[in-house]
């Protein structure tokens, strides 16, 4: 009789830190205390404390284990399995409160800062039941919606409870998802299709690929639920082959739901059909824009085509289709289990429900949070990311990838929802959230942005291809110290210019970072071309490193590790010392920045 | 898949065995399994109590789980119950069929084992 369970994390971010190994040991460990009868390890998804992995927990209690390590797991069997005692040195708690006035072995999981205040919606069933086990999936309520939805409700009921709930579309757009399926299912046609969009590329973004990872099952029957409505029985999921776990585990549970009849034809003996297909991008950004990717499916090369005829009418193979993004469809189950009115409880007035964001950046606990829709960027930061790491200052916290624009600090008790940051000239995009401390330079930032539109602009239109070339071009002369006040005027026209005129989403959203911090961070840009100072000390051409020749002790160290020998020793003895000190010369110095790391007097600074 | 009750039929298959993950149950039962929990026969009692439980449809009510030492090791196996709102029990000296009982009489009956708890050995 199974009387525990251990979880381990097999997300991506646990699996590249070594959870593999970690679950043979704990196999080979189990079985070698003979515990093989009572104790049972269970590959999980995403938990979404990924900068603490690789993770464990083990239930019931609910210990939480971070970075533990294969030498560890000796140890957790033996103690813990086998003798009850909780391994304190390796359990994670950020309760805030003083380690010693609580007791660190009763602390689960959901008591964590990190845990508490997040909603699981979306996220219920990651690192919670094993995705490959189509049986784990239905006893967690799993496939009990397209149940309902099949014996239960007309397309027409399924199509209002989506509407009434208010859920709209998680991938950027926010477009209500109940009025694009009530736009596609009057629509007449030989074949329509529904399509989940799963070419998750923004940088830093990972909330779909923990989806696939975490619960599969969910997406299948999301789609199925989709399909029914708008009365498709043909579904394309479009992953990115940079996914392999994600497309492993949602080939295996589309083949599972086969074999269980909950796809293929007549399911619930309701005459109802319905197939998916997977498809792999091969990794061009712009396979993420909804006609792209349609493109790409039928086999062309990925670019966007003008709109209308939208996709309703007009989508893949040429047939009415519905698209929609993973996060958007794993709200739907829950939504038909629950109620629309349960949904529309959660949020704020126009945006309902919960949204995942992938938090990365200068913040302590990098990883994945589902939050309600309208918390501050307060509480995501401090409190639920612990706040920045080395005592820094926050600066601005970027959303929407290369799409999106940034948060600056005097908006930080924002409430975060679709239209506050439309509002504030921000975008929610697709949940990636960079926080960026005192360190980052905001001209850097958009220049880094803008080298990916750059290289991923498709090139079919002329406002994208060559307009963000142009941007970047003006950026570096920025950074290179070369530019006028008259570049930053002609930044913002251009910027302007590209949004209007071009095809698709890559283009008109591809200025914003740079608008984004020419509105909030002017002053930098002006620092760039006037002062010719960056001010976070960031930008190497208008840095200059100096040594401070009456605290340098002359021990010589900078100059022997100088990888271009632009150190040298001068005459000089600084009064208190034996040895004469060094000098840089600016012109040889390439400003890497490694004598700074290296003098241990603090005599070298950069300016 | 032709049916709600073939849908149903798996979720109740597989309850039972995913319960233990969600920690919400409103009964603890620890046993101590210290290395003198171990040496007195913990094991057989906290896999009765595992089995038992599970028999009795119990396992979304009640947790077991164990513990290391409780501090009382002439006394072992100590087996605990928590819940919400009610005193502490100890159960001492155990073996599996006193598991049994306890699952039996007092988990699913609320009826505490009187002969099986420290009072009774220490009156």
């Amino acid at each position: 009789m199974i009387r525990a369970h251990v979880l381990i994390c097999g997300g991506t971010g646990c699996t590249s830190s070594g959870s593999v190994d970690i679950q043979k040991a704990f196999a080979d460990n189990i079985e070698a205390f003979g515990l093989s009868e009572e104790v049972k390890v269970v590959q999980t998804g995403c938990f979404g404390l990924c900068a603490l992995g690789p993770v464990v927990i083990v239930y019931p209690d609910g210990t939480f284990y971070s970075r533990v390590t294969t030498d560890d797991v000796k140890e957790i069997v033996e103690e813990h399995l086998l003798k009850g005692r909780k391994v304190e040195r390796l359990i994670y708690s950020d309760t805030g409160e003083e380690a010693a006035d609580i007791d660190i072995t009763n602390v689960a999981l959901n008591d964590t800062a990190f845990y508490k205040s997040q909603n699981r919606v979306v996220l219920r069933n990651c690192g919670v039941i094993n995705p490959e086990s189509i049986d784990e999936y239905i006893a967690m309520d799993g496939y009990a919606a397209l149940g309902k939805v099949l014996t239960e409700m007309t397309p027409e009921d399924v199509i209002k409870t989506i509407t009434d709930s208010g859920l709209r579309g998680r991938g950027g757009g926010g477009f209500p998802t109940g009025r694009k399926w009530a736009l596609t299912a009057p629509n007449k046609a030989d074949q329509k299709y529904v399509v989940c969009n799963a070419d998750e590329g923004d940088p830093g973004a990972f909330m779909d690929r923990s989806v696939l990872e975490g619960d599969p099952h969910c997406l299948v029957e999301a789609m199925t639920i989709a399909g029914y409505a708008i009365g498709a029985t043909e579904g394309y999921v479009y992953v990115r082959a940079e996914y392999p776990i994600a497309v492993k585990r949602l080939q295996k549970a589309i083949d599972d739901a086969r074999e269980y009849g909950l796809l293929g034809k007549n399911i619930f003996d309701s005459g109802f059909d319905f197939n998916l297909h997977i498809r792999l991008g091969a990794g061009a950004f712009v396979c993420g824009e909804e006609t792209a990717l349609m493109t790409s499916i039928e086999g062309n090369r990925g670019e966007p085509r003008p709109r209308p005829p939208y996709p309703a009418v007009k989508g893949l193979f040429g047939k009415p289709t519905v698209e929609n993004n993973v996060e958007t469809f794993a709200n739907v189950p829950q939504i038909i289990l629950r109620g629309a009115d349960w949904f529309a409880s959660m949020g704020t007035e126009r945006s309902k429900g919960t949204k995942v964001f992938a938090l990365g950046g200068n913040i302590n606990n990098t990883g994945l949070v589902e939050i309600p829709m309208g918390t501050t960027l307060r509480h995501i930061i401090d409190d639920i990311g612990g706040g920045i790491p080395n005592g820094k200052k926050f600066k601005a916290a970027q959303t929407g990838g290369p799409s999106g624009g940034c948060i600056p600090e005097s908006l930080i008790d924002t409430e975060v929802d679709f239209d506050n940051l439309t509002a504030i000239g921000c975008m929610m995009g697709s949940g990636g959230l960079i926080v960026m401390d005192e360190d980052t330079c905001m001209v850097d930032m958009a220049k880094f942005f803008l080298e990916f539109t750059v290289d991923e602009s498709c090139g079919k239109c002329t406002p994208c291809r060559v307009g963000t070339k142009r941007l970047l071009e003006l950026l570096d002369k920025i950074t290179d110290g070369k530019g006028t006040l008259e570049d930053v005027d002609k930044l913002e026209e251009l910027c302007n210019y590209i949004k209007q005129n071009s095809l698709c989403g890559l283009g008109q959203t591809a200025p914003n970072p740079v608008l984004a911090t020419l509105k909030f961070f002017r002053e930098e840009y002006v620092a760039h071309v006037v002062d010719k100072k960056c001010p976070a000390g960031v930008c190497k051409n208008l840095l200059t490193f100096t040594i401070d020749q009456d605290k340098c002790i002359g021990c010589g160290l900078c100059a022997r590790n100088c990888p271009v020998s632009a150190i040298s020793k001068t005459d000089y003895v600084a009064p208190g010392h034996k040895l004469p000190s060094y000098t840089i010369d600016a012109e040889k110095c390439i400003k890497c920045g490694v004598c700074l790391g290296n003098c241990k007097f603090k005599a070298i600074s950069k300016i | 898949m032709k049916s709600l009750a073939e849908l149903q039929a798996i979720k109740e298959k597989m309850k039972n065995k995913v319960v233990l993950r969600e920690g919400s149950a409103d009964i603890r039962v620890v046993v101590g399994m210290a290395t003198c929990g171990i040496a007195a026969g913990a094991r057989p009692v906290l896999n009765a109590l595992v089995e038992a439980v599970n028999e009795s449809n119990l396992a979304d009510k009640v947790t077991v789980s164990q513990t290391g030492c409780v501090g009382l090791c002439q006394y072992e196996p100590i087996v605990e119950v928590y819940e919400a709102g009610k005193e502490k029990v100890t159960y001492v000296k155990m073996d599996a069929d006193k598991a049994k009982r306890v699952v039996e009489e007092h988990l699913k009956g609320g009826k505490i084992v009187a002969d099986c708890t420290i009072a009774a050995f220490n009156a």
